[in-house]
């Protein structure tokens, strides 16, 4: 007596087979979710209590980033600059303008802007601009273009396979420190080539290699070793 | 799952002991005795049980957490558990998935010029422990302090702080602090105060002040001082009192029994080839000026340095200082004085003067000798609790010796108004129950809990019906409770004041945040009481000083002295005195066999104000190691003949008045003689000490307040579990199969033998770990500690905590041995258990070369960096406990429940922002504080240099006193620290492990007087 169906061996074949494919598809698919914007904001804009142009400030007027980010090359912290620094050119220009109310409120009352952290590290990450920036690390390197975001989002995953990928390979990513605050920075190509004491590069690799030594960075294996970021 | 049940019991009954496994296995004297004779005990003991060689302290040896640590003790019900379990395992499966979350990021209005978000200020201010002004420097991350360091400029620091100083900003942020004014339990403003206090202010005006009373402890501030004393002159009927617990009568009344006025001795331990301490502790935090004394006493303890110093100490308890003793006399304190009188004639005697045995006599005979022979580099120096006429006999010996002016020296007392306390306190008792007290205004102190007994301070506050009681203090205590008002006092990192060093060294102390719940300062409130309503801290300190210096430029002098820590030229000069010789009554006869009970300020909670600082309370004891309790401490022969054991609980009786409390047998203690400690039993101290250990105070009377004969002790039945870390944490050394622990020798024998502690260490190349050229690197960090130079004074645990946001587990947690200190001082005994000698030896990780917990990680946890730190990357840490079990040093905890206060938003404001802080289920150990490397070396790339030796230190070597922790760059041979481990007494521990330590000691060389046998 047959009690089930025949299609039912063919069934239990393809959902065991199969079954290999849906594990596998589920790691797959969590992998992903776990890189997406969806978990790591990457290209996703903050909600802000004023919509700050960084395109307007830096490529329209030609601020440099240092004007507000005053700490950055001494400290881990760039600084979020005070409600003082907005006011320096905002009591002069754009006086009565509705969106920078909350400026001019907070500038009044003495009462704090309050922001949404846009490139947010993980609490046990101690992450320490001042010293990336003397290595010849750009800050469109890790930021991305800011200076084409209308509104400020994080240009990279922030997650650790992306700060590994340029600990185990710098060369690929070093500039040279005057080019660092260069929003239009170019990788030399044969196009384009970079001169550098008295040389000529048209390869990022050649470059990259003679800054590693230029700027004495600590082996590979030494900004590999956990405690370079973890404490 | 009546099986379950069974079992668990069991279980509990293995970690309780104070149940009946406990009671059968624990140490009887006499066995131990016994077994020692027999199978020869280790030479260096941290216990009696382990010297006993008891099976539980086998136990103890090969596990690596103790029993109970690892095990689910609580007793949860099925359902609890279920319910537990569920929670847990969602929020395990649901953390990994959740979205960071978004967080603001609040930036400054108008920034101060002098911030650099992200990097740390310091600003010099000072900590007041009874008067005396600790000057310190605090770290402060965006005008939030958050460490305490030692002032290194300052003459009374030298960079090294002490415990209280350091724990001092836990009681900045302890939530338990008193928040608001209140009158009768209800909230109040200081409007409402200031209301209130004006009527029966203006009544006074009339009778001159006759019915206001001040009470305050110990003031050294020339500030307070000074509006005390205009307040009494616009009141001059009122009386200003002062009383402490541990105060300095004894002090100041020897002094003027032998020089007619009250003075203060200074001493220069650096200049003193012999010291002779009688009962004084002055190498433990506590005792004025000992931060500066443990710096000079360990400088002239370098045995290569060809003048080391001998330090004599008899003492009625046993103290760090008497750890560090080349000779130790454990002798009740009664009988100190007999010791005294009779030594400049102790030789020309035929027989045992009365009071003291032929032992004790020929060791009188000895320092006399030596005293003789360092004529102006002696020191003679009594404790505060011996009575004046101690004081007075060490002054003539001093002086006989011709050491005053050499390493003596005489200062006035910091003390603004050096009364008798006891006395003080006694007349304003005696007026308020005379019904002459309208208003009394207690400014800080707790005298209801630590008057002496006899003068029923509490009771007197209580029933007398005073008007007015103001009470002026940092917590709502038990004083607090008996006063109508209660105004919530600012902590000195919050309010402008002075105060004065051991020295008299005026430091400014200023405010390091705005009082976090709008508390008031003693000086505001004096300022109120004179009339000047709403008058700031800072003008009152400011306009003080002005009057002091006033010229055109006391701006420039004003930043100078906030800048500097201190107020050049206020060091007191020593001053010219002459000894009157007459007037020293004959020493009363002392019953050789008469009960003595010692009474002495805590360890660590000091006099109870202490109490509920959870650092402090959790810190182990320099000699017992014992957290958050006070047992009456008993010698072992003592023990022996009346039949007791750690644990048991005993009643003392003295002059009627009873207090129970255990028995800790304390190795070293003298015959006939207990010690109990003060500032425990606390009813209203907050969550940590409210209710911890037991209140000797109702034992101690004002005629007795530091010993007294005639104690009955007796043993109730039952007993009382302690929390020891003493026995915990020990490294497995098999007798005969490796080298002690600790080694040490005399200074003869190091000048014959100096490799004596070295010892063949395995080659290099035999082990099956890869190699690493850590030669070749930069940097490779190490650390040499000299164990000659550490006096166990604890305050590299306290500033490891405060560095590293270590948490507070608890007494049941410590008990099973959980907690959390990064860094342990081991304290080994070595001897004759009535009188063993006794050596320190802090632990951290040692930073193995080859570290045995790094292979057993299964995820990577922990990984060697190529400076050769043993990282540990808490993200990662899955909690497995791997590694710790194959630590050989047990240096690793774990953070076995969370331990961590997440919720308390003050404690949030206290953490160092560059550290970690750690959740449940997380392995944690010693880093050699990488933050701070990683700081200094990010700051010297950015300069193009090398790291500086010195530049970079740990927490543990920064505020070290004794400097006695080095740590630097091994790979620079230039560098301190590989200078320590290039000479003959660097050793490693367990070295016949291949482990290859980073962290390595420097043996102990004691200098014993060579003509002294024994």
């Amino acid at each position: 007596m047959q009690i089930f169906h025949r299609s039912t061996n063919t069934i239990s074949r393809a959902t065991i087979y199969g079954a290999v494919f849906v594990v596998a598809a589920l790691f797959w698919a969590a992998a992903e979710i776990q890189r997406s914007p969806y978990v790591t904001y990457a290209g996703v804009a903050r909600p802000q209590p004023v919509p700050f142009s960084h395109q307007h400030h830096v490529a329209g007027l030609g601020i440099d980033c240092r004007y507000c980010h005053t700490s950055v090359e001494t400290s881990s912290f760039a600084g979020i600059p005070p409600t003082k620094t907005c006011m320096n050119c905002h009591s002069q220009i754009w006086t009565n303008a509705q969106l920078l109310e909350p400026v001019r409120e907070s500038f009044r009352s003495g009462k704090s802007l309050v922001w949404n952290r846009v490139n947010d590290l993980p609490d046990f990450v101690y992450f320490n601009h001042s010293i990336h920036i003397n290595k010849g690390v750009g800050c469109n390197t890790c930021h991305g273009p800011v200076d084409r975001m209308p509104l400020m989002y994080n240009y990279a995953s922030l997650q650790m396979e992306w700060c590994l990928e340029c600990h185990r390979k710098p060369e690929k990513h070093l500039r040279p420190r005057d080019q660092v605050f260069n929003m239009r920075y170019e990788q030399p190509s044969s196009g384009k080539p970079l001169a550098m004491d008295g040389k000529e590069y048209t390869d990022q690799i050649a470059l990259g290699t003679d800054l590693v030594k230029k700027y004495k960075l600590r082996t590979v294996t030494d900004i590999t070793s956990c405690s370079t970021c973890h404490r | 799952m009546k099986m379950e049940e069974q079992n668990g019991k069991s279980r509990r009954e293995d970690v309780c002991p104070s149940k009946k496994d406990k009671l059968d296995a624990a140490l009887d004297l006499e066995t131990a005795r016994a077994r020692i004779a027999a199978t020869k005990g280790p030479e260096y003991w941290r216990s009696l049980e382990e010297l006993a060689g008891s099976a539980e302290f086998q136990e103890m040896v090969h596990r690596e957490f103790p029993k109970g640590a690892s095990e689910w003790v609580d007793s949860v019900s099925r359902r609890g558990f279920l319910k537990l379990m569920g929670a847990s395992m969602a929020l395990a499966g649901m953390t990994a998935c959740t979205k960071q979350p978004l967080e603001p990021i609040v930036p400054y209005v108008r920034q101060p010029e002098e911030v650099v978000p992200g990097r740390p200020l310091f600003f010099a201010t000072a900590f007041t422990l009874s008067g005396y002004a600790s000057p310190i420097l605090v770290e402060s991350h965006l005008y939030r302090p958050t460490k305490i360091e030692g002032n290194d400029r300052h003459p009374a620091s030298l960079g090294g702080t002490d415990i209280f100083a350091q724990a001092s900003i836990l009681g900045l942020y302890d939530p338990d602090r008193s928040q608001t004014i209140t009158y009768l339990g209800d909230v109040r403003t200081w409007g409402m105060f200031q209301e209130a206090i004006r009527g029966p202010l203006s009544v006074q005006k009339g009778l001159q002040g006759g019915g206001i009373r001040i009470l305050t402890p110990t003031i050294s501030s020339p500030t307070l001082a000074d509006q005390l004393s205009s307040l009494l002159k616009i009141y001059p009927q009122a009386k200003w009192h002062v009383y402490e617990p541990i105060n300095r009568d004894n002090v100041y009344e020897g002094a003027k029994m032998a020089f007619g006025q009250p003075l203060e001795a200074r001493y220069d331990f650096e200049k003193a080839d012999v010291i002779v301490s009688l009962d004084a502790d002055f190498l433990y935090a506590g005792f004025p000026g000992s931060t500066r004394y443990i710096r000079d006493f360990a400088k002239r303890r370098n045995p290569d340095s060809g003048n080391m110093s001998r330090l004599y100490v008899v003492e009625s308890t046993m103290s760090s200082t008497g750890a560090k003793a080349d000779h130790r006399l454990p002798l009740r304190a009664v009988d100190v004085e007999t010791l005294v009188r009779v030594l400049p004639v102790v030789e020309m005697m035929n027989s045992n003067p009365p009071g003291l045995n032929g032992e004790q006599q020929v060791f009188a005979a000895d320092i006399w000798r030596d005293l003789q022979g360092h004529h102006a580099s002696s020191a003679v120096i009594a404790g505060d609790h011996q009575p004046a006429v101690v004081h007075a006999l060490a002054h003539e010996l001093n002086q006989a010796l011709g050491n005053v002016g050499k390493t003596v020296f005489y200062t006035d007392p910091i003390d603004a108004n050096p009364v008798n306390q006891a006395e003080s306190l006694k007349d304003l008792v005696a007026d308020m129950r005379g019904g002459k007290v309208d208003i009394l205004i207690i400014l800080g102190g707790n005298p209801a809990y630590d008057a002496p007994v006899d003068f029923g301070f509490a009771d007197a506050l209580k029933n007398t019906n005073i008007p007015l009681r103001v009470h002026l203090g940092l917590y709502q205590n038990e004083t607090a409770e008996l006063c109508q008002w209660h105004i919530n006092e600012a902590h000195y990192l919050e309010a402008w004041g002075d105060a004065r060093a051991y020295d008299g060294t005026v430091s400014i102390i200023q405010p390091l945040i705005a009082p976090l719940y709008n508390g008031k300062s003693a000086y505001e409130l004096i300022a109120l009481l004179a009339g000047q309503v709403d008058a700031s801290g800072h003008d009152l300190v400011q306009s003080y000083w002005k009057k002091q210096h006033s010229g055109a430029d006391f701006d420039v002098f004003w930043r100078k002295s906030l800048h500097d820590g201190w107020i050049e030229g206020t060091t007191f000069a020593p001053k010219q005195v002459a000894l009157k010789t007459a007037g020293l009554s004959p020493h009363p006869a002392t019953n050789a066999n008469a009960l003595e009970i010692n009474f002495r300020r805590d360890p660590t909670v000091h006099d109870g104000q202490f109490s509920n600082n959870g650092w402090l309370q959790e810190l182990p004891k320099p000699m017992t190691k014992l957290t958050w309790d006070n047992p009456v401490l008993i010698g072992p022969a003592m023990a022996a003949r009346m039949g007791l054991k750690t644990e048991d609980v005993v009643e003392l009786e003295l002059n009627g008045n009873k207090v129970t409390a255990p028995v800790w047998i304390q190795a070293g203690h003298p015959d006939n003689s207990v010690t109990v400690f003060l500032g425990y039993g606390r009813r209203r101290a907050g969550r940590a000490g409210t209710g911890a250990g037991f209140d000797m105070y109702p034992l101690r009377s004002s005629a007795t307040p530091w010993f007294a004969g005639g104690l009955k002790i007796t043993k109730v039945g039952g007993t009382y579990k302690l929390a020891s870390t003493q026995g915990y944490q020990t490294m497995d050394t098999p007798n005969g199969a490796t080298r002690p622990l600790v080694r040490e020798t005399t200074l003869e024998e190091y000048r014959k033998e100096p490799n004596f502690a070295k010892e063949e260490e395995p080659p290099k190349e035999l082990t099956l770990y890869k190699p690493y050229p850590y030669e070749k690197e930069p940097y490779a960090w190490g650390m040499a500690i000299d164990l000659n130079a550490c006096v166990g004074c604890n305050n590299c645990i306290v500033a490891c905590q405060s560095e590293n946001n270590i948490p507070v587990v608890g007494k049941e947690q410590v008990v099973i041995g959980r907690h959390m200190h990064w860094l342990r001082v081991d304290a080994y005994y070595q001897g004759d258990r009535d009188n063993p000698k006794a050596y320190f030896q802090p632990v951290p990780c040692m930073q193995c070369e080859n570290a045995p917990c790094e292979v057993v990680c299964p995820v990577g946890a922990t990984v060697h960096s190529t400076e050769g730190l043993n990282d540990m990357t808490y993200n990662r840490c899955v909690g497995t406990r791997y590694c710790s079990n194959n630590c050989p040093y047990k240096v690793r905890r774990f953070n076995f429940l969370l331990f961590q206060d997440w919720e308390t938003p003050q404690y949030k404001m206290m953490r160092n922002p560059d550290v970690t802080v750690r959740s449940r289920g997380v392995m944690e150990k010693c880093t050699y504080c990488v933050q701070r490397i990683s700081e200094h070396r990010i700051d010297s790339e950015r300069e193009d240099r090398k790291i500086q030796d010195g530049e970079l230190q740990t927490a543990c070597q920064q505020s070290c006193p004794a400097n006695a922790i080095i740590f630097g760059n091994i790979n620079d041979p230039n560098s301190r620290v590989s200078k320590l481990k290039a000479g003959a007494r660097n050793y490693s521990l367990l070295a016949d492990l291949n482990t290859r330590p980073r962290t390595t000691y420097l043996a102990e060389i004691r200098n014993p007087n060579p003509e002294l046998k024994g």
